[in-house]
C-alpha cells in the first residue's frame, strides 16, 4: 500500500544496545511506511516504540547500533546524510514532541527565548520576526496571554501549558512529520484532552504526517487513521484503526481484552497472554505474510 | 490588586534580605567568638609577652589591669568585639605596628597571586571539564583525569621546589622567589597593594614585565590546582546535564552540536560553577601559606605562619579573622550571584 503522498519509508530497523551482560536487541526488523496520516504506535513498556522514534530522527546515542535497510523521508535516504544535513532536517522536516514537559525544556532560558529558537535556527531571521512568530504559535496553541507566557521560565508554567509550549516550538518550523511520544501521559487527565485537541487540529490543518507513541490503545484508536502494534521489538500487526477491535491477531485481542469494559463489569479483566512464537520472525511469515507489513 | 501584589511581594524580599543579614551577623559573631576563645585557651601569656618575664608582681598586676584582663571573661569578649568591630586587632609583637595596618599592607600581594592563579583555573579548567564531558573517554578526558589525580595526590610544596628547581636553578627559564628583581624592590610607591597596578600607575613598565615574569610561577602552580578542582567539578556537571532531556529537545530542534554544549548545557552548569569558582578561589587566599613561604611571597600566608612561629597571638587571630570574614564574603558574594542567574532561586 505504497501512498502517493508517501513521507516516510523504513525497511528492516534494527537497533542493537551493546551492554557487558550481552547486546540488548530493541527493536528487531520491523518495517513500516507512512503518509500523511495519523498514525499509533502502541505496545507495552519497552517494547521499542521510543527508540524506533528516535531512530527516524537519528538521535540515538552513539553506542547504539541502527542499521536497516531503509529509512528514507520524502525520497531521501536519512541512513546516508550527514550530522550537517541531518540537523536542516530536524526540526524543519521531522520534529518530536517528548512525553514530560517538566524535564524537556531548558531550565534557565525563557519559554520565549526557546520557542524563537527553534524558528531561527532553520530561517535566518531576525530576533523581532522571530518574536513576533513565536507569539503567533503561541496563540495557535490555544494560550491566551501569549506575551506573558513568553517571559516565563518552565519551572512557572503548569504541565498542560508546558506541553502546548513544546507543540508550538516543535510546530514553528512548520515540520512535515510530527513524532509525539507519549505527549500526554505526564499530565493530569483533565488537560490530556485538551492537549490532544490541540495536537489533532494542528496536524490536520497543517496536513503533516503524526507518528503517535502511546501505551493507550483505545485513545490510539480514537485518534489516529492506522494502528502499528509492537511487542518486544518487533511489529505484531498494523491495521487500520477502524478495524481494531475485529483484530484476528492473538496479542491484540490479548490487548483489548486487558482493557476494562462497561458492559462487562463483573468479568475479571484477562491478563495480557504473550507468547515467544511471535518474535520468532519465521512464525509470521508462515502465518499471514501479507498482513503485517504494510 | 496589582499594587497590592507587588507590595507583598516587596514585603517579602525585604523579610529575605533581613533574614540572609541576620544570618551573615550570627556567622560573624560566631568566627570572632572562636577567635577569642583561641586567644584565652592558648598557653600563651599576654601579660607576659607586653611586660618580659622579669618584671616584679605589681607590674605585672598593673598591666593585667590595664589590660582588662581581670575582668569577667563576658565583658572581655565585649571589649574585644568592640575593638575588633572598630579595626583594632592590637600589635603585632614582630613588627610593633597595628596588625590591622600590617595585613592592609601583606594582603595584595596574595590577593594578586590568588586572583591570578584563579583565572588559570577558569580558563583552563573549565574549557577541558567541558571536552572532557562530551568526549567521555577520548584523550583529552584521559588527560585531565591524570592531572587531577596529580593535582589532588602532590604536595604542593614538592612541586613548588620542583619547579623551582627546573625552570630557575636549572634553565634559569623564569625568576626565583620574591615579587620583583631584588633592584627593582622599592622603587614603586605602593597605592593599591597590587603590583601590577602600582607599577602601571607609576609608569614603570619594566617593573610591570618584571612583576608579572615573577607571578608566572607561583600563579601557574596555585592555578594548576585550582584548574584540577575546576575541571573535575565542570565535568561532572555536564555530564549530568548532556544526560537531560532538554538536551534532546535541543538537537531534536536541529541546533548547532556547540550551541547544544554551550548555549543550552553550559548555560546550566555556569551557575553552580560560581560557587566552585568562589570556593576556589577562597581556599587560595587562605591556603597559599606554604607557596608564599617557598616563593619568599609577601602576602598573607607568609605573615601569618612568621607571627606563628614567634606566638605573635594578636597577628594569628587578626589574620584569621581576615581569612574569616573574606571567606564569609566570598560566600555571601556567590550566594547572590546564584539568586540572580538561576531564574528558580529568584
Ligand atoms: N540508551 C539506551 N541504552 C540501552 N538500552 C536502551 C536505551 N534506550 C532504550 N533501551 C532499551 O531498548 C528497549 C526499548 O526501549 P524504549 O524506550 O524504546 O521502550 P518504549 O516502548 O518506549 O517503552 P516505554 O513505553 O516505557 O516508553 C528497552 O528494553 C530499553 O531497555
Ligand atoms: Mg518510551
Amino acid at each position: 500500500m505504497i501512498q502517493q503522498d508517501q513521507l516516510l519509508q523504513v525497511t528492516n530497523l534494527n537497533i542493537i544496545f551493546p551492554s557487558p551482560k550481552g547486546d540488548v536487541h530493541a527493536v528487531k526488523d520491523i518495517s513500516f511506511s507512512l503518509g500523511k496520516e495519523k498514525i499509533g504506535l502502541v505496545g507495552e513498556s519497552g517494547s521499542g516504540k521510543s527508540v524506533t522514534g528516535r531512530a527516524i530522527l537519528r538521535l540515538l546515542p552513539p553506542y547504539a547500533k541502527v542499521s536497516a535497510e531503509e529509512i528514507s523521508f520524502k525520497g531521501q535516504d536519512l541512513l546516508s546524510f550527514s550530522e550537517k544535513e541531518l540537523r536542516c532536517i530536524r526540526g524543519k522536516e521531522i520534529s518530536m514532541v517528548m512525553q514530560d514537559p517538566k524535564y524537556s525544556l531548558n531550565p534557565v532560558r525563557t519559554v520565549g527565548q526557546q520557542i524563537s529558537e527553534a524558528y531561527i535556527v532553520h530561517s535566518k531571521v531576525s530576533k523581532s520576526v522571530a518574536r513576533e512568530q513565536t507569539l503567533k504559535m503561541l496563540t495557535a496553541v490555544r494560550i491566551r496571554n501569549p506575551e506573558q507566557v513568553y517571559k516565563l521560565y518552565p519551572h512557572e508554567v503548569s504541565g498542560g501549558m508546558g506541553q502546548r509550549i513544546m507543540i508550538a516550538m516543535m510546530l514553528i518550523p512548520e515540520p512535515s512529520l510530527l513524532i509525539a511520544d507519549e505527549p500526554t501521559s505526564a499530565l493530569d487527565v483533565t488537560v490530556q484532552l485538551q492537549v490532544l485537541a490541540i495536537l489533532d487540529d494542528l496536524v490536520t490543518q497543517r496536513g503533516m504526517g503524526l507518528i503517535f507513541i502511546s501505551h493507550d490503545l483505545e485513545l490510539v484508536a480514537s485518534f489516529c487513521d492506522r494502528v502499528i502494534i509492537m511487542y518486544g521489538g518487533r511489529i505484531m500487526e498494523v491495521i487500520n484503526a477502524a478495524d481494531l477491535h475485529n483484530s484476528t491477531h492473538p496479542y491484540t485481542r490479548g490487548l483489548l481484552n486487558c482493557l476494562p469494559r462497561i458492559e462487562g463489569r463483573n468479568e475479571r479483566l484477562s491478563t495480557l497472554v504473550r507468547d515467544d512464537a511471535w518474535l520468532d520472525a519465521d512464525f509470521w511469515h508462515s502465518n499471514d505474510s501479507d498482513g503485517i507489513i504494510i | 490588586m496589582t499594587q497590592f501584589l507587588t507590595q507583598k511581594r516587596l514585603k517579602k524580599t525585604a523579610l529575605k534580605i533581613l533574614k540572609f543579614l541576620l544570618m551573615v551577623a550570627i556567622t560573624f559573631l560566631g568566627l570572632l567568638l572562636i577567635t577569642f576563645l583561641i586567644g584565652r585557651v592558648v598557653p600563651i601569656d599576654p601579660v607576659l609577652a607586653v611586660v618580659g618575664d622579669k618584671a616584679s608582681h605589681e607590674v605585672y598586676e598593673r598591666a593585667r589591669i590595664a589590660m582588662g584582663l581581670n575582668l569577667p571573661l563576658w565583658q572581655q569578649f565585649l571589649i574585644y568585639l568592640s575593638s575588633v568591630l572598630r579595626g583594632d586587632f592590637g600589635t603585632s609583637v614582630l613588627t610593633a605596628k597595628p596588625v590591622f595596618e600590617d595585613i592592609l599592607r601583606v594582603f595584595p600581594a596574595t590577593m594578586e597571586l590568588a586572583f591570578l592563579a584563579t583565572l588559570f583555573g577558569i580558563f583552563v579548567g573549565i574549557p577541558l571539564g567541558v571536552i572532557s564531558a562530551v568526549k567521555r573517554g577520548g584523550f583529552l578526558d584521559h588527560v585531565s583525569r591524570v592531572v587531577g589525580l596529580l593535582g589532588y595526590s602532590l604536595p604542593i610544596f614538592w612541586l613548588a621546589l620542583l619547579a623551582l628547581m627546573i625552570f630557575y636553578a636549572k634553565l634559569d627559564l623564569l625568576p626565583g622567589p620574591g615579587r620583583v628583581d631584588v633592584f627593582y624592590d622599592g622603587i614603586v610607591t605602593p597605592v593599591t597593594g597590587f603590583m601590577l597596578i602600582d607599577s602601571i600607575l607609576a609608569g614603570e613598565w619594566e617593573i610591570f614585565w618584571n612583576a608579572l615574569y615573577h607571578l608566572i610561577m607561583p600563579a601557574t602552580l596555585l592555578g594548576y590546582f585550582s584548574m584540577a578542582y575546576i575541571s573535575r567539578m565542570t565535568r561532572s556537571f555536564m555530564i549530568e546535564q548532556l544526560r537531560q532531556e532538554y538536551i534532546l529537545t535541543a538537537r531534536v530542534k536541529g541546533v548547532a552540536e556547540w550551541k547544544v554544549i554551550w548555549g543550552h548545557a553550559f548555560g546550566n552548569c555556569a551557575i553552580p560553577l560560581i560557587t566552585v569558582v568562589a570556593l576556589s578561589f577562597g581556599a587560595l587566599l587562605e591556603g597559599s601559606v606554604l607557596t608564599e613561604t617557598i616563593f619568599a611571597w609577601p602576602g598573607l600566608g607568609l605573615y601569618l605562619t612568621n607571627s606563628l612561629l614567634n606566638a605573635d597571638m594578636n597577628a594569628v587571630l587578626g589574620s584569621t579573622i581576615v581569612v574569616g570574614s573574606i571567606f564569609l564574603g566570598i560566600n555571601i558574594f556567590s550566594d547572590i550571584l546564584y539568586k540572580v542567574f538561576d531564574p528558580r532561586a529568584r
